[in-house]
């Protein structure tokens, strides 16, 4: 079926074909996410909106291979997601750090994995230490670090891994508002220079719109993808310019149409 | 643009600040840590130099007694100059029971805590006899081992090993599961993990473990050393009792309280090295 396109489209490096994901709680019936379909092409930049509880972070789990569908497919380069791999890095919102490595040793975790040399291990972790910003803080443990010190830590520890892909389960949403706009600003210009693939999960729409191609808005019970909207702003993006408004007051009101519809 | 990125991380948060005059903290510390034992030595003077008892010596007198069962010299009694001797044989069953317990228990705690099999047949068994006191083993291992040393040994292994298995057992089951998630999407699976991420991810509790059973080794060295053997600091406790020579008990529980605080600050700064990177292991 999918055939006669690949030939003319080169192959989405992630595609979600129909999934759906029940969870059971008992005698419960969980559906966190039904029947979604999405197409990502290799270095789009996506961010995933929408209401608590809606399937971003399940949808953002059967990527990375944390959770298998329970209906439909999720693939990768067209082959189905069976389980975690260094092709797609996870960033999670709580870090996820190894508190017992330093940041060096952190970011060295997967190349290490990886079976790579020493020597190598060492030049990955220099460039990407580099990266993020932080040879001072190369020998430090999680601990020591700030928020906003502990995300680039992860972040750099999934690039080091060469991920293709990148997943964010609202990475930010724990900083403050200053350091959670440096650290868009610097997750864009690592995008733009290293040509990833990043799926963003965030319920701030100011961020979607600041940092997607596209924004691809979902909603709730069952967890459902609602719409996908391809912005064609220039970047840098100018988050009080008038462009900037007009896209916000248009997927707000998608948002909120689903709260009130619930509601009522 | 270097500058924007190198120096700002450091502006985001500055490290914890040490006191400016960290001698003078350290000096205040010793002194309010010196107030109890020093009211208490106090208080042992006045109750013995103004004979509210006649029960125990004067501080002087058991300082004195002290130093002859160190060195000798003063009285040339049976006990002079023995402590080395009772110091050793009592250090001998502490870690050598200590060490026999962390053998046994750490590789069983590891099994108990990974494997589901393993915790299903061993881990009854063990809350079954957990809450039996060592003391209630006294009189059993005096069956097995006979009175002697055998004994002291085998009551000391008991007394370190449960905290040493108990708290193995929840560091390694109380793993957050993140960390495996981390680890795999990183390449790093299956057994792998165990020592890349279940093994440090468990150690400061597992530390805790070995810190607990060595107090709870020094704490039953007493209670093992009653059952007859010739040499020990416990021995010395009650063969004190015995010739009521009350200089000599608190000689002995002098000597086991300095060495079994000592010991733990030896411990405790191992694994304040081992564990630096942990926020909340420093003591
Ligand atoms: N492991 C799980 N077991 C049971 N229910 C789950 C599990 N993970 C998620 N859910 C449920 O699935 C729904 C979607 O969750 P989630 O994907 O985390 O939403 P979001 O990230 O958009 O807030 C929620 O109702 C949540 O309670
Ligand atoms: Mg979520």
């Amino acid at each position: 079926m999918a055939e006669t396109d690949s030939l003319s489209a080169p192959l989405p490096i992630i595609e979600i074909r129909n999934v759906s994901k029940t969870f059971w709680l008992g005698e419960q019936k969980i559906e966190a996410l039904s029947g979604a379909n999405l197409e990502i092409r290799k270095g789009e930049f996506i961010c995933l909106i929408g209401a608590s509880g809606c399937g971003k972070s399940t949808l953002l789990r059967i990527m990375a291979g944390f959770e298998q569908p329970t209906g439909g497919e999720a693939l990768m380069w067209g082959k189905p997601i069976t389980e975690p791999g260094p092709s797609r890095g996870m960033v999670f919102q709580d870090y996820a750090l190894f508190p017992w490595l330093t940041v060096r040793n952190n970011i060295a975790f997967g190349p290490k994995s990886q079976g790579r040399s020493t020597g190598e291990v060492k030049e990955i972790c220099d460039r990407f230490i580099e990266m993020v910003g932080l040879q001072k803080f190369a020998n430090a443990y999680p601990h020591q670090l700030s928020g906003g010190m502990r995300q680039r830590v992860a972040i750099a520890r999934v690039l080091a891994n060469d991920a293709e892909l990148v997943l964010m389960d609202e990475p930010f949403g724990a900083l403050d508002a200053m350091t959670r706009e440096r650290l868009q600003d610097e997750l864009l210009e690592i995008w733009e220079r290293t040509k990833l693939t990043v799926v963003f999960v965030t319920h701030a729409i100011e961020e979607a719109i600041f940092l997607a191609d596209r924004v691809v808005v979902m909603s709730p019970g069952p967890g459902r993808i609602d719409s996908d909207n391809r912005l064609t702003l220039p970047r840098p993006r100018d988050v009080a310019s008038p462009e900037f408004n007009e896209i916000r007051r248009d997927l707000s009101a998608r948002l909120h149409s689903h709260h009130g519809k619930k509601a009522a | 643009m270097v500058d924007v990125t190198s120096s700002a991380p450091a502006a985001e948060e500055a490290p914890p600040r040490k006191a400016s005059l960290p001698h003078l903290g350290k000096a205040r510390d010793f002194a309010l840590a010196m107030i109890v034992p020093g009211l208490l030595l106090l208080l042992w003077y006045v109750a013995t130099t103004q004979r509210w008892t006649r029960l125990i010596p004067t501080p002087a007198e058991t300082a004195e007694y002290m130093v002859d069962f160190a060195v000798g010299g003063i009285y040339d009694d049976a006990f002079s100059a023995t402590l080395h001797i009772h110091l050793l044989a009592s250090m001998s069953r502490v870690y050598g029971g200590f060490l026999l317990a962390a053998a046994v228990a750490l590789p069983l705690g590891l099994l108990i805590g990974r494997i589901p099999l393993a915790r299903k047949t061993l881990d009854p068994f063990f809350q079954l006899m957990r809450p039996i006191p060592v003391t209630a083993w006294l009189p059993l291992s005096m069956i097995l081992f006979g009175l002697g040393a055998k004994s002291a040994f085998s009551l000391v292994f008991l007394g370190a090993f449960y905290p040493i298995l108990l708290n193995t057992i929840f560091g390694v089951k109380n793993v957050d599961p993140k960390l495996f998630e981390a680890a795999s999407m990183l390449g790093c699976r299956g057994n792998a993990q165990f020592f890349r991420v279940v093994l440090p991810a468990a150690l400061p509790s597992i530390f805790t473990g070995l810190r607990l059973g060595l107090g709870l080794a020094w704490f039953v060295i007493v209670v093992g050393e009653m059952t007859g053997v010739p040499q020990g600091l416990g021995a010395v406790i009650m063969d004190g009792r015995t010739l009521s020579r009350t200089e000599l008990v608190i000689c002995g529980m002098i000597i086991i309280g300095i060495v079994g605080y000592l010991s733990d600050r030896i411990v405790m700064m191992i694994g304040n090295h081992l564990l630096r990177w942990s926020p909340t292991h420093h003591g």
